[in-house]
């Protein structure tokens, strides 16, 4: 009983330790971003620290590349060791946030089978939407028909938040994400 | 009483002098050398209001002095980089080589956004930065004037070593000081400027990257004074700072009636 009670003091410290550490001035948690999630829970970006996480951006009535964005997503999650699998988090945020409201991408989250426990679909406002874009290096454009152009890349956030790879291959596995995915969870 | 009257000096010295100018703009149909759709398309530019002058080096020392998180020794890396206010002596002091008036320079777009929600504003749009730019003094749409695209060239032209002129240059029709002729300005969607026009193609990243500027630019070949300004924008990162990148703020609407 002493023993466990040490190990919950341990644990209570190291929880506190790490709450405790101060953010990297290179991580994208510098920001406050405030995101809604498909299940209408808000959250800022900066709530997902401490697992590192695979974040992207898309949006859910474009019927193109994102479909094959959210496809490479699931691709390169399944790719990984369970073990490795099980540390990290996925994130995709709508470029739309007109259209994109929480109904919306929770009936696409239910229509592409996304695992709530695993992925999250957000939105945010469009001021926030740009300043994301910003953080992570990726652009867009909405075009006069609604539709957006924009870039497509899959982003590795380590757990303090910081970009420790991206990836541009979309529709296929690209392996070096994949590697890249592995040393950056192991060494966490 | 003295304490008293020595914070009240204290408080107006913080405060900046004069506050910002905005000047309305009427906004309207525009031809932008961006076209809406990628081919074609007169984009709707709603009325807006714009700084009158760019943001000044004493402006940007008033703001880090009141939000010390933009202070270039405290700021995180991810929103400037480390070239980030280098050009001031220290970190809340300008210094002898740099002059209050002057145009801020080596900000990032956050940084610059900061700045603007600092004075109830935002960064322009492209296309609102680009119409108030289309004037001089006299006209609203001045770019059809060869005179017009050579005064921008010959800017463009000019050593980057020479030490900044100071704001207050000739006003375009507008009221606009400096729109032209004095330093680089972050807008908004400095990062919505050049991308594929079909985000289908999923080649070469690089590839995709640029190549989108060929699909949107090609509506006015000959302007490209403007288009250099796009390319150059757009090869910009958010958190990057350069010697002549500076920024103005704009408002939405027309402002209060007067």
């Amino acid at each position: 009983m002493k023993r466990l009670l040490t190990f919950l003091a341990m644990l209570l410290m190291l929880g506190s330790a790490h709450a405790a550490q101060p953010l990297p001035g290179d991580s994208v948690y510098q920001l406050p971003v405030q995101l809604t999630g498909q299940d209408g829970r808000q959250q800022l970006l900066s709530a997902r620290r401490g697992r590192p996480q695979l974040v992207t951006m898309f949006y859910t009535s474009c019927k193109m590349v994102c479909p094959l964005i959210i496809d490479s997503l699931r691709l390169t999650r399944n790719a990984l060791d369970p073990a490795i699998r099980s540390q990290i988090d996925l994130l995709a945020v709508s470029f739309d946030p007109a259209r994109d409201d929480v109904a919306t991408l929770r009936s696409y989250a239910d229509k592409r089978k996304l695992d709530p426990r695993v992925w999250t679909l957000a939105r945010a406002e469009p001021a926030q939407v740009r300043q994301l874009s910003g953080l992570l290096g990726l652009q867009y454009r909405q075009l006069p028909d609604g539709e957006f152009n924009h870039s497509s890349e899959l982003i590795l956030l380590d757990a303090e938040g910081r970009i420790a790879a991206r990836t541009s291959v979309i529709g296929r596995l690209d392996p070096a994400f994949v590697k890249a995915i592995t040393e950056t969870v192991s060494s966490h | 009483m003295r304490a008293l009257a020595l914070a009240c000096m204290g408080l107006l010295l913080a405060l900046p002098a004069v506050a910002a100018d905005y000047v309305a703009l009427p906004g309207g149909r525009f031809t932008s050398v961006l076209p809406a759709d990628g081919k074609a398309a007169a984009v709707q530019v709603a009325p807006f209001r714009l700084r009158t002058e760019l943001v000044t080096n004493a402006e940007f020392l008033a703001f880090v002095k009141a939000h010390p998180q933009w202070q270039r020794d405290k700021v995180a890396r991810i929103l400037a980089d480390a070239r980030y206010l280098t050009q001031w002596t220290s970190a809340d002091t300008l210094g002898d080589e740099v002059l209050p008036r002057q145009p801020v320079t080596r900000v990032s777009w956050f940084a610059a956004q900061a700045y603007c929600e600092s004075e109830q504003a935002r960064l322009p749009s492209w296309y609102e930065w680009e119409f108030a730019a289309a004037a001089d003094a006299t006209r609203r749409d001045a770019r059809a004037d060869p005179a017009w695209r050579e005064s921008i060239l010959g800017w463009y032209s000019r050593p980057s070593s020479t030490a900044l002129p100071e704001i207050g240059g000739a006003a375009n029709v507008y009221g606009v000081h400096d729109i032209n002729g004095l330093v680089w300005e972050w807008v908004d969607d400095f990062n919505a400027l050049m991308v594929a026009s079909d985000s289908r193609d999923q080649g070469d990243p690089d590839l995709l990257k640029f190549c989108g500027a060929g699909a949107l630019s090609m509506q006015q070949k000959e302007n490209y004074a403007v288009l250099m300004r796009i390319a150059m924008l757009s090869a910009l990162k958010a958190a990057d700072t350069t010697n002549n990148m500076g920024f103005r703020c704009a408002k939405s609407g027309r402002g209060p009636t007067s």
